[in-house]
């Protein structure tokens, strides 16, 4: 085994800053971390144990245990519930012999949940040793089981083959794309190297003119002004750096899945675009750990950008404009999808949220000035490039320029991609997903709000509803407090890295009073206080996941409060929510006595 | 108010002020306190002027806001800051209002003219909610306590007048980590503050301490090989640098009684005002 880690480590020459690939090889190759190989790395990398294990125990791929030959990762997505999780659940739990959260005793095949793994269009599914698994039924479970339990090579267990490039030998996926509307900006045909062409003919501050002039705002959901956070990052002195941000977490989220297999070149010209305007060489796409399975095709389209000059040296002629990509693989955190958690983990560390200032366009990675952008975003500089900044601003609406990708899931007949331009109302957009009866909507994921019907009049835009992408619809038989609300305040306890302590230690006192009113022994003075702490999160955290980790709550108080009403005693005042019959009936039952109270 | 004064019926005992105490004033050491006063006066002038609920105040440049409060004379409660380590900014204890945003006085960096709130009954409220949910997130069982009234969550819940949280206790299942022969790890009283993670590393930048997991599943963890080679003073140090009964040096637990200690004497903070 040594000896194996050894030369993973030399591989990334031994480098601490790559910590996070050389964890990535050694869980694939014996299917778990152990002891050994941690001081081995400690050794090789100059760290101490606790500097490994620190991170190592940060994601939720990487594990001291072995995992199972077959290690399947079931989606437990608040959509993945409403489609069908738990009779899959229980399937693979019947047909494996083990529960979840544990591995069959002949260590075949492990049982585990996971958080959206960007499916949400055809849940329930799963990620089997990086071979996704999608539209899953109890029957598909007994029969993909079945083949486990034989042995067979789990990429020939998939059962049908995805449209476009899902298809290609490369990637190989029963992955659908399911792009349903395409739009002016991302999906809109090209030439691709045009961009790259055309910077022969501008200086670096003319292109941050020209994404200045087009007023496109960070696609991820912040909403920054891409051009003014290019400016701030070329005058920061330093070797510098772009990072596209493709760890796309947010529950309901799975448009950067379809923007990387269907036009990687458009993402990584707009990499290269980057590049140039901030005068950087070096590239990294931080991609999530979920789209292993892109990994092998990513990796061949780099390789054919290079051969054609449109990555390497002197790209396209141009004299000293250099810029090369490579692929950075997470571990499974949501909060890395914060651009300074996601530069940390780039290094090799633990996900967490940096302070603030100084910002990433300061230092970020390595302490260098760095621009982190969503794919999305990268992707519409490129047609900004092409087309100029006066037709982007033509698209959209008063506060928000062009277009915008949404991933709609849930209750709809159409779930899929939609590339629209802002200002779509939401009532217009449930007509195009054909969505009926629809009790709540959620914009922007479990971060965003939750909307009822007296807002569908609204419209998805920076300046009324912001989103990164994320829609979910919730029709009129869903239990909105007892499904969704807990499913996503779980997922952010699940998903909190710890560090601050109202966004660690708060969640799960939320979570707590949730399940007192959810079992009957609420009262009104408990809205009122999940309330008060929902917004002590807002304000007391230092990161988005933080700030947003009461949103479920709070936003389904402000326009649900009736459902959090009908759910609590309007007769009593006080109700401690403890039992003590009920708490003190193990123990009588043990020593032969009834109650006594 | 120590509360322990109160039953005892102790004298109240001005604070120890710790001095450096010289033989005799050498040349050399006269020249190095002129030096210093120079720096002093040239820095003097290159001060900003920023104000604290209202009271003017002056900063060195790039100092942040909870270390020019103190120097200012102005108490900002604070638990995981430590003086001339890197900020964490993690306890969120020193939140602060500037132009309507909270934010932490020790991650954030004094402009001119900025006007900080401190003192105001909201922030008071969210201060308290956030040690609250410190105690019930832990364990932390004061009267049994070797770092009682040396402790500055206890302090902090004293000078907010907590009397019971206003959450339940999660009364949670903590390891105690005794095998190595310096220093007791009681994850129990724990704050996870990433004092000791942040102050102590070896020469060759190795952590001592780190995180391991994340969430409400975060905990310390010491390095085995580091805490076998530990010296009597480190260890000592370490204790020193924990704000609660964490790390608690072996063998040896306290040398004052319960009711003489820091905080027994006089309230956390209070020493804060009397610098101006």
């Amino acid at each position: 085994m040594r000896t194996t880690v050894k030369s993973i480590i030399e591989k990334y020459n031994n480098d601490k800053t790559r910590l996070m690939d050389i964890l990535i090889d050694v869980q694939k190759e014996f299917g778990f971390i152990p002891d050994e190989a941690v001081e081995v790395i400690a050794e090789g990398c100059g760290l101490s144990k606790v500097d490994v294990n620190q991170t190592l125990s940060f994601y939720h791929f990487f594990t001291k245990k072995p995992v199972g030959e077959y290690a399947v990762y079931l989606n437990n997505s608040a959509v993945a519930e409403m489609k069908g999780f738990a009779s899959v659940a229980k399937a693979f739990e019947e047909e494996a012999g083990c529960a979840f959260g544990e591995v069959t005793e002949d260590g075949k095949i492990g049982l585990h949940e996971t958080a959206c793994i960007g499916m949400s269009d055809q849940e329930p599914a799963a990620i089997i040793n990086n071979v996704v698994f999608t539209n899953l039924t109890p029957a598909k479970v007994k029969e993909i089981v079945g083949q486990m339990k034989a042995g067979k090579d789990v990429k020939e267990m998939i059962s049908a083959k995805g449209d476009g490039k899902n298809a290609n030998e490369l990637i190989n996926a029963e992955v659908f794309n399911n792009i349903r509307k395409k739009g002016e900006v991302i999906f809109s045909d090209y030439e691709i190297g045009t961009a790259l062409k055309k910077l022969g003919t501008m200086n670096p501050e003319e292109v941050i003119d020209e994404v200045k002039a087009s007023y496109v705002r960070g696609r991820g959901g912040a909403g920054f002004p891409t051009g003014l956070k290019w400016e701030f990052c070329r005058k920061s002195e330093g070797t510098r750096y772009v990072l596209c941000n493709a760890d796309e977490g947010e529950p309901g989220t799975f448009k950067e899945r379809v923007i990387l297999t269907e036009v990687p070149k458009l993402l990584f010209e707009g990499m290269a675009v980057c590049g140039y305007a901030i005068g950087s060489k070096v590239g990294i796409l931080y991609l999530r750990y979920e789209y292993k399975y892109l990994e092998a095709y990513l990796e061949n389209v780099l390789a054919e950008m290079r051969a054609s000059n449109l990555l390497g040296k002197n790209i396209q002629g141009i004299e000293g404009f250099d810029f090369d990509v490579r692929i950075q693989f997470g571990g499974g955190a949501y909060v890395c999808g914060e651009e300074s958690a996601l530069i940390e983990s780039a290094e090799g560390k633990r996900g967490e949220p940096r302070n603030r200032p100084p910002f990433p366009v300061q230092k970020g990675y390595m302490d260098s000035p760095t621009v982190v952008n969503n794919v999305e975003t990268l992707c519409s500089i490129v047609k900004i490039m092409n087309k100029g900044s006066e037709w982007f601003t033509m698209m959209g609406s008063r506060e928000s320029a062009g277009t915008k990708l949404l991933s709609i899931s849930g209750d709809c007949k159409y779930p899929g991609v939609y590339e629209i331009e802002w200002g779509l109302r939401v009532r217009d957009m449930l007509e195009m997903v054909g969505a009926e009866d629809v009790q709540a909507v959620q914009v922007g994921g479990p971060s965003g709000v939750m909307i009822g019907p007296k807002d569908f009049k609204r419209t998805i835009c920076f300046e009324d509803l912001p989103t990164g992408g994320s829609i979910m619809i919730f029709n009129n038989e869903r239990k909105l407090i007892e499904d969704v609300v807990t499913n996503f305040t779980d997922f952010f306890i699940e998903e909190s890295c710890g560090s601050c302590v109202p966004c660690r230690a708060i969640t799960v006192l939320l979570r707590q009073r949730l399940q007192k009113i959810i079992d009957g022994n609420g009262v009104m003075s408990d809205i009122d206080e999940l309330k008060d702490w929902a917004e002590k999160l807002k304000v007391a955290n230092r990161c988005g996941l933080g700030q947003t980790a009461g949103a479920p709550v709070l936003t389904t108080i402000e326009n649900f409060r009736d459902k959090y009403e009908a759910l609590v005693q309007k007769d009593i005042d006080f109700d401690s929510g403890f039992d003590l019959e009920a708490s003190v009936q193990a123990s009588c039952a043990f020593v032969d006595r009834t109650p006594n109270l | 108010m120590s509360i322990f004064k109160k039953i005892f019926g102790r004298k109240s005992s001005k604070p120890k002020v710790v001095e450096i105490e010289k033989e005799e004033v050498t040349v050399e050491d006269k020249k190095i306190i002129v030096e210093e006063k120079e720096i002093k006066n040239k820095t003097m002038s290159e001060k900003i002027k920023f104000t604290i609920d209202g009271k003017e105040c002056l900063a060195e440049r790039g100092q942040n806001v909870l270390d020019a409060a103190l120097d200012n004379g102005i108490y900002i409660p604070y638990l995981c800051h430590v003086r001339g380590v890197k900020q964490a900014g993690s306890c969120r204890v020193c939140n602060v209002k500037v132009a309507g945003r909270t934010m932490t006085a020790c991650t954030t960096p004094v402009a001119p003219g900025m006007e900080v709130e401190n003192n105001t009954a909201e922030l008071r409220e969210l201060r308290l909610t956030i040690i609250e949910a410190l105690f019930v997130e832990g364990n932390h069982f004061c009267p049994s306590c070797e770092k009682s009234g040396n402790c500055e969550l206890q302090a902090l819940a004293y000078h907010y007048q907590m009397m019971v949280p206003r959450f339940p206790y999660a009364f949670p299942q903590k390891k105690v980590e005794a095998d190595n022969s310096k220093i007791l790890i009681d994850r129990n009283r724990c704050v996870l503050c990433k004092r000791c993670i942040r102050s102590f590393k070896d020469e060759n930048g190795k952590s001592y301490f780190a995180f391991t997991k994340r969430g409400h599943k975060l905990e310390i963890s010491m390095d085995k090989e580091i805490a076998a080679n530990l010296t009597d003073e480190k260890a000592q140090e370490i204790m020193d640098t924990c704000p609660v009964g964490a790390l608690i040096k072996k063998e040896k637990g306290f040398d004052e009684p319960i009711g003489s200690r820091k905080f027994d004497k006089q309230a956390i903070g209070s020493d804060i005002k009397s610098v101006v």
